[in-house]
């Protein structure tokens, strides 16, 4: 598939400390896998080395559901980057709770029509982005809408 | 154990301000303005500069007490303080850390500062430049989100969702500060009104924000000097500080836009410490000033320190009651972070009291407490309460 924003803008790597590396991975073979508390089953996102519920140190990576819901949205339209040239703008940002995964969120963007109308609440689902020309293949975690 | 209480045991006794200049405008090197807003804030309070003993700062200010205390001979430093955190959630903060160190003893003149110069380093507004990303930053920056306002955008837009918020609401905020500007010669945005039209017709930052919601950024530095109650008995205008609190809400760190709380300015937690030790309410608070890195912040901050319910703002924040000297809640009466000038917020500081002393330009009718809420979506946040030797 096309990218959805220009080339140029930063890749994302594992971190070096190895804490997020499953999640790389896992979005290479187009699956959503994201920490799972092994100890009380809390789902948890951004990656981080201690459960916040139970405060294990048991973190599993599990695949979830790539079903979404739309939490919330911007537009952009000021490019902060010299990557974005007149025609990549506007674009959009969504933040979507994943609900089959104790309602974690994560940010990606809204493929479609930039100028499209944006409902907090609408169903999206991931989409893998893969940029597998880069120095380091990625893929990134987009999201559409789930018609 | 008598209860513990800050309220009225420190108070300001000088303030100081370098000329406030666009981004990338000062003549001056951000270290020279940093010594400049600290001598005229010891010049204003009547003390020798060499008399200072403590420094407390915010946001990773690059002007280290070392330094500044080396180059203003100072005879003994004995604090040296950095409250934790971006943006200018620590303004308030380093106020409140001021506050605790004359209070234990651990210093006696102690000056709260910030400086910035833009030009000299890198904006905020920009994204950084790099070719590869990892941690945190990983799960956003690729997907364009780099910018605070692009950071801020999506809390805004679901605090707009859950209570009907209107657009005009945000433009009354930009419209109380610009108003409020042209009465101040200090602002850099002074002889450059706003109207309703010139708001809605600027540019998308990001959606919800235009143009005119979003702060300036300028170079500058900011000063206040605080001393203990007893000691401002000696100074011609103190003052006082009826409480400072920094803080945030449960997980407001999480990772990735994960914070509970997110339709919050991270104020609900702050705001009921700020308000029991001063022993007041919202009702009790004549003038505020509350930071604006972007208009739909101070909407959030207003709505957590209590001045009105979520559902009411539309109606409680309609622009006649923004207006200094007699509307309801008369804010950023200097103009602010958007009008005046954005020195992390500490310029509010400093018009908080100007507003207790009366030597405010958009000056409201005798002022006894005066607010100020410090950097909102950020975390730590803080904020504090000012108030008039018959508020104690
Ligand atoms: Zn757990």
């Amino acid at each position: 598939m096309s990218h959805y924003l220009p080339e140029g803008l930063p890749a994302p790597a594992p971190s070096r400390d190895g804490l997020d590396a499953p999640y790389w991975e896992g979005t290479l073979s187009e699956q959503l896998i994201i920490q799972k508390c092994n100890s009380c089953k809390t789902w948890l996102w951004g990656p981080e080395w201690i459960c916040h519920q139970c405060l294990s140190f048991d973190i599993g990576w599990e695949q979830t559901s790539s079903e979404g819901i739309i939490y919330s949205w911007e537009r952009i339209w000021h490019p902060v980057h010299p990557a974005f040239k007149e025609e990549n703008l506007p674009f959009i940002v969504v933040l979507v709770e994943l609900p089959q995964a104790d309602n974690v969120r994560m940010v990606g963007n809204l493929l479609g029509d930039p100028k499209q109308e944006i409902v907090i609440g609408s169903k999206v689902k991931a989409v893998f982005e893969k940029h597998e020309d880069a120095k380091n293949p990625y893929a990134l975690v987009q999201w559409e809408l789930d018609q | 154990m008598p209860k513990r209480t800050h309220r009225g045991k420190t108070a300001v006794v000088g303030v100081g301000e370098t000329t406030y200049y666009k981004r990338g405008q000062s003549p001056d090197a951000e270290f020279k303005l940093t010594l400049i807003a600290i001598i005229e804030a010891c010049k204003d309070a009547g003390i020798d500069p060499k008399d200072i003993d403590g420094f407390s700062s915010y946001s990773n200010d690059r002007n280290e007490p070392t330094r500044l205390a080396a180059a203003l001979g100072t005879k003994e430093l004995r604090f040296a303080s950095m409250q934790w955190g971006g943006g200018g959630g620590g303004a308030s903060g380093a106020v409140a850390n001021a506050t605790a160190a004359i209070m234990a003893g651990m210093a006696d003149v102690v000056v709260v500062f910030r400086s910035l110069a833009q030009g000299q380093f890198q904006r905020f507004g920009q994204g950084a430049q790099m070719n590869k990303i990892s941690g945190q930053m990983a799960y956003t920056m690729p997907y364009g989100l780099m910018s605070p306002a692009q950071m801020f955008a999506m809390r805004c837009i679901r605090f707009m969702h859950d209570y009907d918020v209107k657009q005009e609401t945000f433009r009354n905020i930009a419209m109380a500060s610009y108003q409020h500007a042209q009465n101040n010669p200090r602002a850099v945005m002074n002889g450059r009104p706003l109207t309703e039209q010139k708001y809605d017709d600027s540019r998308w930052i990001v959606e919800p924000f235009h143009l005119y919601d979003c702060c300036q950024e300028n170079d500058g530095a900011a000063a206040l000097i605080l001393v203990s109650a007893e000691k401002a008995k000696e100074f011609k205008s103190p003052v006082h500080i009826l409480s400072a609190a920094s803080g945030s809400e449960h997980r407001a760190g999480a990772p990735v836009h994960n914070n509970p709380t997110y339709a919050t300015s991270s104020f609900t937690s702050v705001a009921p410490h700020l308000y029991e030790v001063a022993g007041i309410t919202a009702k009790d608070v004549d003038v505020i000033q509350s930071y604006e890195n972007f208009t739909g912040g101070v909407v959030m901050s207003l709505v957590e320190h209590g001045f009105c319910e979520p559902e009411e703002v539309n109606e409680a924040l309609k622009l006649e009651n923004l207006l200094a000297p007699s509307g309801k809640i008369p804010l950023n009466t200097s103009g602010g972070n958007l009008a005046e000038c954005y020195m992390h917020g500490l310029g509010l500081n400093i018009e908080a009291v100007r507003q207790v002393r009366g030597e405010s330009s958009n000056q409201v009718k005798d002022v006894n407490i005066s607010m100020v809420t410090s950097g909102p979506m950020v975390s730590p946040v803080s904020s504090c309460i000012f108030g008039s030797e018959d508020t104690l």
